[in-house]
């Protein structure tokens, strides 16, 4: 069997500049039209403000990944390539909208004000999710793949069903798109007209597996036309355009005009898992010519030409890298183990008889293993 | 009035949704139809679409869907049209459904009912008949009920939407059917208790769901065709198990035996047995037996009654107890 599609890495790449927005829709019959500039309404501060997110989710990417070779994290998920997919997204969120995170948008969860230490609780071996989902409006970052989707139509329709204007926008990759849930999700969010945004991260890979392999299509936005939804695939290393598409989006939903799935396409530049090795899989060269559109780069060039940051705020967001980073290693490494009785207290909202006996039983455990 | 289980449990579902807007309702055909086994019926026509409707066929969807409204405050109260069909949302039962609350430190509980008419006896072609309580009850987190008698249906329904856990709510379609004389809204121990529904002395048989039924119709006979004074005990909840008044009744009567639809290799009753001995050893007349199905795929509907345990394979095993 010959399959023969268009690759993923040669996406929708026409980089229209700070104050436009392109994107490629899908036409009701299910076919990408050729991408549209559009208008966007960003200020020098909100260029600034992007960013800034960029900058620090980059160097929070960075630190992650040193933590996992030192030993603090058990595993990470780089996010690195993808910054401007993931920030570009949330920051079109009001305060009052939720996000659904998978694990490969740290970053994006980052931006989104989750507390750095926290949202890592993941990565460093614990068995809950390090915040409070209510605190943030965020979901846990989630691992079985395109599982979350539905969590999000779910909080949509309950939003609509209870007439609050807020927008759910949950994320997932090209592999995950392959899920059964990914499909029950965008078909039931059609279904209800749910004010959800799917924003697909169409990395190019799932783990090893090409895009190729995932589906004979060139597109995951196509699929929108199968749902009955409109689909735009925007370049998602290009910050401005990825914001624009998703806000469009997000503005669609909250008028009660329904569901949108975006497709950023981009690259993972760093491996799956830093427990991942990509050279079984994929070459140096296609690597080298994402590279050359790095998202947090390509922008800082951009607004560096367009006049809109000085050195000035530059060494500031550095600064305040470096100390995002400080706060990492500080609270990560030699982060205690938590008590292992906790593990009882959140099965039910309250612990059954049968679980106070087995909590006993550990006490007694580490009693006798305190006293030896 | 006398009341089916049926209708007990469309009176609950009725009740709850008048008592707490937060209350919502949905799964295939449940909206305009009423349910295949009408329980949802009318529901949607006192309640709006909004609170009770009709959902593309996509039971991971369901589940995964009932998870986010949860999570925003709503109670919703899902159908999984049969058993058989409830096994493309187990993934969001097990990884989140079940999780959700330990997952976020306790921030988040859903609660949140999946409702799944279960088991056999009704004639039905394939994938309508399974029993699949031990998939939910070996999974921390999840609160499994089933009710036995139309008053326990109203209740134990009524409890499983107040409750601030996630519920599986297994229905004994079989027993659908079956009336009682009931004053609405009856009251019941809370979930978590087992109920003695039969007092005895002989030997205690424990039961759930459908096979409550077919408990008391041998102890019937039993006292009838061989003085056999039996005592039945209802489970009612399957997780977290009363297993205190399993153990009282066993320890009483020093005999004992489970029954139940589902499988023997591994099935809900190897648990029960387990515990008994564990906790009632020295009291035990008898090993504790397991009345059960067979170990294989549910059977066609012609012959399922040679699968089904019935009052005469109690009865049988009744006697093996005596015999010790």
């Amino acid at each position: 069997m010959s399959v023969e599609v268009s690759s993923a890495t040669s996406g929708p790449s026409s980089f229209p500049g700070l104050s436009k927005a392109a994107w490629q829709d899908v036409a009701a019959e299910g076919a990408l039209s050729a991408a549209q500039a559009h208008d966007v309404d960003l200020s020098d501060e909100q260029l600034r403000a992007l960013y800034r997110l960029m900058a620090l989710s980059r160097r929070v990417d960075r630190q992650a990944i040193n933590l996992t070779r030192q030993g603090a994290l058990g595993v990470f998920a780089s996010s690195h390539g993808q910054e401007a997919a993931q920030v570009g997204s949330v920051f079109a969120l009001d305060a009052d909208d939720w996000l659904f995170p998978t694990y490969r948008e740290t970053v994006g969860t980052f931006a989104r004000g989750v507390d750095v230490v926290e949202l890592l609780a993941l990565f460093s071996g614990s068995w809950h999710c390090g915040f409070d989902p209510y605190r943030y409006r965020v979901a846990p970052l989630t691992t079985p793949l395109a599982t979350q989707a539905l969590h999000a139509v779910g909080l949509a329709m309950a939003a609509r069903i209870k007439h609050d204007p807020i927008v759910a926008l949950t994320f997932f990759g090209d592999g995950a798109a392959s899920e059964g849930d990914a499909h029950e999700a965008l078909n039931m969010a059609a279904v209800y007209s749910a004010p959800v945004v799917f924003v697909v991260q169409n990395n190019g890979y799932a783990i090893s597996v090409p895009f190729r392999l995932q589906t004979r299509t060139s597109s995951i936005a196509l699929r929108a036309a199968g749902v009955g939804m409109p689909g735009i695939r925007v370049d998602g290393n290009d910050v401005v355009s990825v914001y624009g598409a998703v806000k469009t989006a997000v503005d669609r939903a909250r008028r009660g005009d329904g569901p949108t799935l975006v497709e950023a396409v981009t690259y993972r530049l760093e491996a799956h898992t830093t427990a991942d090795d990509t050279t079984r899989y994929r070459s140096d060269d296609e690597a080298a010519e994402w590279r050359a559109r790095d998202p947090v780069e390509g922008f800082l060039r951009v607004l560096r030409e367009g006049g809109v940051v000085d050195e000035a705020f530059l060494a500031e967001v550095d600064a305040e890298g470096e100390a995002t980073a400080a706060i990492m290693r500080d609270a990560l490494f030699g982060a205690p183990a938590g008590d292992p009785r906790e593990m009882f207290d959140h099965v039910y909202a309250t612990p059954t008889a049968q679980l106070e006996g087995q909590r006993a039983l550990l006490e007694r455990e580490m009693q006798a293993a305190e006293e030896s | 009035m006398e009341l089916t289980m049926a209708g007990a449990l469309n009176a609950a579902l009725r009740d709850s949704m008048r008592e707490d807007d937060t209350v919502v309702v949905y799964g295939e055909d449940v909206g305009r139809l009423g349910g295949v086994f009408r329980i949802t019926d009318g529901l949607q026509a006192e309640m709006g679409a909004d609170r009770c409707f009709d959902t593309p066929v996509a039971e991971s969807g369901i589940a995964g869907t009932a998870i986010g409204m949860a999570l925003y405050g709503l109670r919703p109260v899902v159908e999984m049209q049969f058993d058989g069909f409830s096994y493309p949302a187990l993934n969001q039962v097990i990884s989140h459904v079940a999780k959700y609350r330990n997952r976020t430190r306790g921030h988040v509980g859903l609660p949140l009912v999946i409702r799944i008419p279960y088991g056999g006896g009704i004639g039905a072609v394939e994938h309508h008949s399974e029993s699949p309580e031990a998939y939910y009850t070996h999974t921390a987190g999840l609160t499994v009920v089933s009710p036995g008698t139309p008053a326990d249906a109203y209740a134990l329904l009524r409890a499983s939407i107040a409750l601030d856990d996630p519920v599986i709510f297994l229905e004994p379609k079989r027993r659908y059917w079956l009336k009682e004389d009931l004053d609405l809204p009856v009251t019941a121990p809370p979930i978590g208790e087992a109920i003695v529904r039969r007092a005895g002395t002989t030997a205690t048989v424990i039961a759930y769901g459908p096979m409550v039924t077919t408990a008391m119709e041998a102890a019937t006979r039993a006292a009838v065709e061989s003085g056999w004074d039996l005592e039945v005990v209802d489970v009612r909840t399957l997780s977290p198990l009363d297993m205190d008044t399993l153990v009282a009744s066993a320890t009483k009567t020093g005999r004992a035996l489970v029954v139940h639809e589902a499988a023997r290799f591994v099935g809900y009753g190897a648990e029960i047995a387990a515990e008994l001995s564990e906790r009632a050893f020295g009291y035990l007349a008898a090993p504790v037996l397991r009345v059960t199905g067979f170990d294989v795929p549910y059977p066609s509907a012609k012959i399922e009654r040679h699968f089904l345990p019935d009052a005469d394979r109690i009865l049988d095993a009744v006697a093996r107890l005596l015999e010790y």
